[in-house]
């Protein structure tokens, strides 16, 4: 009786529903709004959000409304499981993921349904092998890429990598180790020591591996891969350890303007830098468009817009879902019925895409999902963010070819 | 009301001792059985077998934590941690010896059963908080283990991919298909749990609820059965970590972090602690609640907010809200959980129109 219930209780949601329209294209959309990662999903959910606001605004995608469903999964496996069935009843032709976890767990299903995802920043990293995953985009930096760059980064700065000494900050679980592999290659190649530094959660206490990275291994570089609250804490506790902020380089997820303002902003945090995949600041074309999009509505702009970090990362995602659909509109003859696999295919012919420098210049067609594993490193400054390096690739060549030694291992 | 319970005599012992013995409360289980296996497969659409195997899946776990914290009395917060022990067992087994669900599903459990009662054993000198706290610890170590041991990981990002399982070579890869196979191991886990309670065994879980001394003076094996119990509760959390193996064709430890065995907890807590029926309304309304609100919300909110952008935000906290709220709305109204809730309902309307 209780699942009667349950039945009865979900009729309503159903009668809700309504079935795709003729010109419109929908795609789904996941963040999390209130579980653990709150901090990151809600700008970059804002950020996706009004990007497609603003393509509507103009006209939509070859003259079609995209109707973005959007999920909050918590970070959250059965929600997420949910929140994807749901966007296929509703006829999505594509989804953004958010999450390792959920990104791994509907895999299987994607290929299944022949729905295109994308993960940006997360996920697999061997999902880059286009044959192997077709229908998973890590676009635009996986944590293996990442891991190369920041070795490239590191070898920029020190001007050579052999004898010298790279610790590896991380976070104890399955993200934060996932760059382990590619960076104790590379050591290999490069000839530099690694030694590896982890961080059990919630990573609020890290002076022991602080003092130990600064003064016992006397490391001539650290590379530091920590989520949520850790990443400032990491950023004071090198500072009180003596170590040096400028040859600190952190990935994705640890440099963000949350992270410098709870480490005592931008003057205290400053020679911290991080890896970054879509442009960081205020300083790019489409958010004048976007503030133009609200001022024409008579509204205020978001207070999330603020946090260019992750909003951007959201601009990014939005922007590569359009273009997508741009495509597979265009290859399906105009027509707003487009199908999974015809964005998918939209997905490999995105090229030259840069949104006024904000993105990389991605590449995924030729297999390589992920468009080539673009980077950029971001410096703190005293008054903010400012670009350290250009667009470029670490050691795609060898990470590439652990991603294809990794997809030949599973076949 | 609608029928007479008098009239029947039991007059053997098989009739006595029967599940059901009342020919309505029969009828009652073979029409949910038609709507189960028959109905809700033909009809229901894709979308809600989803939210069916979702709430399969949890009624599975809940029934086994709410015979060891319902049944037996001993609160575990490591229940999420036997939940991955079996998904890796699972895994390990479906991907290095290709073996069947058949073999992997069990094995799963039984591997969680063996790691259960080494964690239960501090059960048998300690209760309550303290317990709490050891089976804690339990749920870290367990995943920190998993974790580092890329034997069992299957490497830096804990996941091993399993193929789905197959029945006659039939691979079960839809909506529809897994529905079944989460609802035949539904129902094997309720029929077990129905006879759990009410065997020799279930009795002395009771007992040694109710008061462990009194139990041991009557002659019962405290420090056996309290293991037992955490065994049976493991082997059930093993299956359930099986099944989402199976179901998301991935083995993850990120699947089960410690606010699932919390999450769990509040099933037992919120269906009724003791009871099959409570665990399964327990399962089902944290399972279907959050989904609900997500979708009254999505269907309602727009007319109510205008500002669509914003609505996203709202939406989400709005679901915690009023998550929170209808939690400890039927708590007051009823402490003993949704269960006593039904048999209030149920025994009102027994004798009505009559109220003695």
């Amino acid at each position: 009786m209780k699942r009667i219930l349950a039945t009865i209780a979900v009729a309503g949601g159903l009668a809700a529903m309504t079935a795709a329209q003729a010109g419109e294209i929908v795609i789904g959309q996941m963040t999390d709004r209130t579980g653990p990662t709150a901090n990151v999903g809600n700008p970059l959910g804002d950020g996706v959000q009004d990007y497609i606001d603003l393509i509507n605004s103009q006209g939509g995608v070859g003259g079609h409304t995209i109707r973005m469903l959007e999920v909050d999964n918590q970070y959250k496996v059965p929600p997420a499981v949910e929140g994807y069935q749901r966007f296929k009843s509703e006829g999505a032709v594509l989804v953004g993921l958010y999450g390792t976890p959920i990104t791994q767990a509907l895999t299987a299903d994607l290929q299944k349904d022949m729905i295109p995802a994308t993960s940006p920043g997360f996920g697999t990293a061997a999902s880059a092998d286009g044959e192997a995953y077709p229908y998973l985009f890590p676009a635009a930096s996986s944590y293996w890429s990442q891991a190369g760059s920041a070795v490239e980064y590191a070898k920029q700065q020190m001007g050579g990598l052999k004898g010298k000494k790279i610790a590896y900050l991380f976070y104890d679980n399955p993200a934060g180790r996932e760059g382990l592999p590619v960076l104790r290659k590379l050591s290999e190649l490069e000839g530099f020591t690694l030694n590896e530094f982890p961080v059990p959660a919630p990573g609020i206490e890290m002076d022991n591996q602080a003092r130990d990275i600064a003064r016992r291994f006397r490391a001539d570089f650290v590379i530091s891969h920590l989520f949520g609250r850790a990443p400032s804490v990491q950023i004071n506790a090198l500072k009180r350890a003596g170590f040096s902020l400028d040859k600190v380089v952190s990935f994705v997820w640890g440099a963000s303007e949350a992270d410098v303002a709870a480490a005592g902003g931008f003057e205290a945090a400053e020679g911290y830098s991080g890896i970054q995949f879509a442009g960081v600041g205020d300083d790019f074309q489409i958010r004048r468009d976007i503030e133009a999009m609200y001022k024409a509505q008579g509204k205020e702009v978001r207070e999330s817009m603020a946090s260019t970090v992750f909003y951007n990362r959201g601009l990014l995602i939005g922007a590569l879902h359009v273009e997508a659909l741009k495509h597979a509109v265009a290859a399906n003859g105009g027509n707003a019925n487009v199908t999974g696999t015809q964005v998918r295919d939209g997905f490999r012919a995105v090229s030259d895409f840069s949104l006024g420098g904000l993105m990389p210049p991605l590449n995924m067609g030729g297999g390589d999902h992920e468009g080539g594993g673009w980077t950029r490193v971001f410096k703190v400054t005293k008054t903010g963010f400012a670009p350290a390096t250009d667009w470029f690739k670490g050691y795609r060549d060898v990470v590439f070819g652990m991603i294809k030694e990794e997809t030949a291992k599973k076949n | 009301m609608f029928h007479r319970e008098s009239g029947y005599y039991k007059t053997s012992y098989a009739s006595d001792s029967a599940l059901y013995p009342l020919p309505i409360a029969r009828f009652a289980v073979a029409g949910f059985a038609i709507l189960f296996f028959v109905v809700a497969p033909l009809l229901v659409s894709s979308y809600y077998l989803t939210i069916l195997n979702l709430v399969g899946i949890a009624i599975v776990g809940a029934l086994g934590l709410n015979i060891l914290v319902g049944l037996t009395g001993q609160i575990s917060i490591g229940h999420a941690a036997f939940m991955s022990v079996g998904a890796y067992t699972a895994a390990n087994l479906a991907t290095r010896f290709d073996l069947p669900f058949w073999i992997t599903l069990p094995a799963g459990g039984l591997m969680a059963a063996a790691i259960g009662i080494i964690v239960g054993f501090p059960s048998v000198r300690i209760k309550g908080l303290y317990l709490a706290i050891s089976t804690l610890a339990a749920q870290f170590i367990i995943d920190w283990f998993i974790v580092h041991t890329p034997a069992i990981s299957g490497g830096f990002q804990a996941s091993i991919q399993v193929p789905r399982p197959s029945v006659f070579g039939i691979i079960l890869d839809t909506q529809r298909e897994l529905y079944l196979f989460i609802l035949v191991t539904v129902v094997i886990a309720i029929i077990i749990a129905l006879n759990i309670a009410r065997s020799r065994v279930g009795r002395a879980f009771i007992a040694i609820r109710d008061q462990d001394i009194a139990a041991e003076i009557l002659g019962i094996d405290v420090r056996r059965y309290k293991l037992m119990a955490f065994a049976i509760s493991s082997f059930y959390a093993g299956v359930t970590g099986v099944l989402y193996t199976y179901y998301s064709g991935v083995a993850n430890n990120e699947f089960f972090p410690l606010v699932v065995s919390i999450d769990y907890l509040a099933m037992v807590i919120i269906g009724g602690m003791g009871s099959v029926l409570g665990a399964i309304f327990g399962a089902t309304f944290v399972t279907l609640l959050p989904i609900a609100i997500d979708l009254f919300m999505t269907s309602v909110g727009p007319y109510l907010i205008e500002d669509t952008g914003a609505l996203s935000g709202i939406k989400s906290h709005m679901r915690l809200i009023l998550f929170g709220g209808l939690i400890m709305f039927f708590l007051v109204v009823e402490p003993e959980g949704l269960n006593r809730l039904w048999l209030n309902i149920r025994s009102y309307f027994r004798v009505w129109p009559f109220s003695y």
